[in-house]
């Protein structure tokens, strides 16, 4: 018994102390000791980060080779590109809590992994790709900038960089809507029914409400996560009411209006069913997503068993 | 022919290689073996995008109707395109790929080194810009031709038949015409012979390094000189054409 309580003596000692750094706001890097609770709550969330930024080329990429003029072809492209590079910083990251890139992809492919639920509806025309860049992208900035913060080093120097990009990419998004609402009415009708498509689906990019959210509890006292979903909810309905009007673009809510003793904007009720829904496979694309990345990494196999080959073929081996 | 009608031709064919070539590129976003990969392809389609923005507006500087890169790209018929066929051919697999680039690579190398001394300045500033990118695309597709070579069976055979493939498709690239010949009488276009030794010199060496044979000279597809391409062409059209043709009073 002894021993026993001795052990736990050493276990809370090692949790007060990280708990303390924490508190004291110090980042926690790869090497400190970490509760396996703080490291499987990082795993998850940033596997899933990364996933989403993977999965999220896909409905982008849809539009790559029909994007109507060169200019706005290579920025699309350069954003996507982006977006891969985000996905690898993130897997760099996580791999750094002991976790490989291979086994995370396979979790995705298992399912045991998720990716943001917003990849799961389709981009339809073009304004879709603004819609995408402005709202969720715009949404995703939200959640990162307050990411910055992040206890977790290797997660919130990813972060800083990330949110540089980001808000490029959100600029390039408003820019395309805004070129829309210029022009003929077709393209204002096209602007507007992204709109209406993608609003909503925004809004529940942030999570179930407070009141709702599973993961809250120890990511709050840990400072993983540095804002309530609500709370940044809130953040950009206020930011983008103002855009959507500048354009002259419609936000699809009839009980949305200014609330002056709260300075923000009350909103209507958020089909949770929907999301539900979506989150447990029944979206539009759920299945054509995953069956795409599945495809392309098996099809792949060989390209990387070869590369694999190669470097051993000619790897030295002069210490081991 | 006029020289400044040989001149919007020479541009022509040397915009569309890298507007072609960079649109099956980026078919390869969200659709390569590796993470890695997907960024490298999309950023070669990066570089031949702004190359071929560069190119075509030129061409409708030279033209002289008011015509930009946009409208040369996006409302121009198929039979007016001058692509080589080798650009529009359809990706196939990775090795296919990466064939085409090493094959492609090396002949821009060697085409934009020389543009580099041509009389025409506007040329020889894109020349050089180009230059310095396409040594990447080389380097690139050269330590792929190796590990796919050298890499196992199935690599080794894969891309082995995509070399055997588009062997026959390498012998245009090399092509002259009256274009060409009014404008190297003028030292504004490359001479065609002297960098087809080159070419070959290097793509042997390459190939041999990574275990692969260099296919013997047969007969070469020919026609996009003339503006006449393979089937693949018209579809690549009709995907990148679609919006501009669809609401030709929009700005996008």
């Amino acid at each position: 018994m002894e021993v026993l309580e001795k052990k736990n003596e050493i276990q809370d000692n090692l949790l007060k102390n990280f708990e303390a750094k924490i508190d004291r706001g110090d980042a926690i890097e790869p090497r400190d000791k970490m509760p396996d609770a703080y490291r499987k709550h990082l795993i998850r969330q940033m596997s899933q980060h990364a996933h989403s930024e993977v999965i999220g080329m896909q409905p982008e990429g849809n539009w790559i080779t029909r994007a109507p003029s060169l200019r706005v072809r290579q920025i699309l492209l350069a954003k996507i590109q982006d977006e891969g590079g985000h996905g690898l910083y993130l897997y760099s990251a996580a791999e750094t809590l002991g976790i490989s890139r291979r086994e995370m992809i396979e979790q995705l492919h298992s399912g045991k992994a998720k990716y943001s639920n917003i990849f799961n509806y389709p981009a339809l025309t073009w304004a879709d790709i603004g819609a995408i860049g402005w709202l969720v992208d715009g949404a995703a900035i939200v959640n990162q900038v307050s990411l910055q913060r992040t206890s977790y080093g290797p997660y919130s120097r990813a972060m800083v960089r990330i949110c540089k990009e980001e808000s490029f990419h959100q600029r390039q998004g408003y820019e395309i809507m805004a070129k829309m609402m210029k022009g003929t009415k077709d393209q204002q009708e096209m602007a507007q029914d992204a709109m209406n498509r993608w609003w909503w689906p925004s809004l529940m990019m942030f999570g179930p409400h407070d009141s709702e959210s599973p993961h809250t509890g120890d990511a709050v006292k840990w400072k993983i996560k540095r804002s309530s979903n609500d709370e940044l909810r809130q953040k950009f309905i206020d930011k983008t009411v103002q855009q959507a009007e500048v354009i002259g673009l419609t936000i699809p809510d009839k009980d949305l209006k200014w609330n002056e003793a709260k300075k923000c904007y009350d909103h209507g009720p958020i089909n949770w069913e929907e999301f539900y829904r979506v989150i447990s496979g029944n979206g539009p694309c759920n299945k054509q997503r995953m069956a795409h990345h599945v495809k392309v990494h098996n099809d792949g196999a060989w390209v990387r068993e070869a590369a694999e080959a190669y470097r051993q073929k000619k790897e030295k081996k002069i210490f081991h | 022919m006029t020289q400044e009608q040989a001149l919007y031709k020479y541009c022509l064919r040397m915009g569309d290689d890298a507007l072609i070539h960079s649109y099956r590129l980026s078919e390869w976003c969200s659709n390569a073996p590796i993470l890695e990969e997907d960024l490298a392809l999309t950023n070669f389609a990066l570089d031949m995008i702004g190359r071929a923005q560069a190119i075509l507006d030129y061409a409708g500087k030279i033209d002289g109707k008011g015509k930009t890169s946009d409208d040369l790209a996006y409302r121009r018929k198929e039979r007016d395109f001058y692509n080589h066929l080798i650009m529009e051919l359809p990706n196939g697999d990775f090795a296919y790929t990466m064939a085409r680039i090493l094959f492609v690579s090396i002949f821009e190398y060697y085409f934009f080194s020389e543009l580099c001394h041509s009389a025409d300045t506007t040329l020889t500033a894109i020349a050089a810009k180009t230059v310095k990118e396409v040594k990447y695309h080389m380097a690139h597709a050269t330590d792929w031709a190796l590990r796919l070579g050298d890499g196992t069976d199935e690599s080794n055979t894969r891309m082995q038949q995509a070399v055997d493939e588009l062997w026959a498709y390498t012998g245009e690239l090399f092509e002259t015409d009256d274009a060409t010949a009014i404008l190297e009488d003028r030292n504004i276009a490359v001479d065609m012979g002297m960098i087809r030794a080159k070419w070959k010199t290097d793509v042997t060496r390459i190939l041999t390094e990574a275990k692969l044979k260099v296919p013997g000279d047969g007969y070469n597809q020919t026609g996009s000189g003339n503006g006449v391409h393979t089937e693949y062409l018209g579809h690549i059209l009709s995907e990148m054409q679609y919006l501009q043709r669809a609401y030709p009073e929009a700005i996008w």
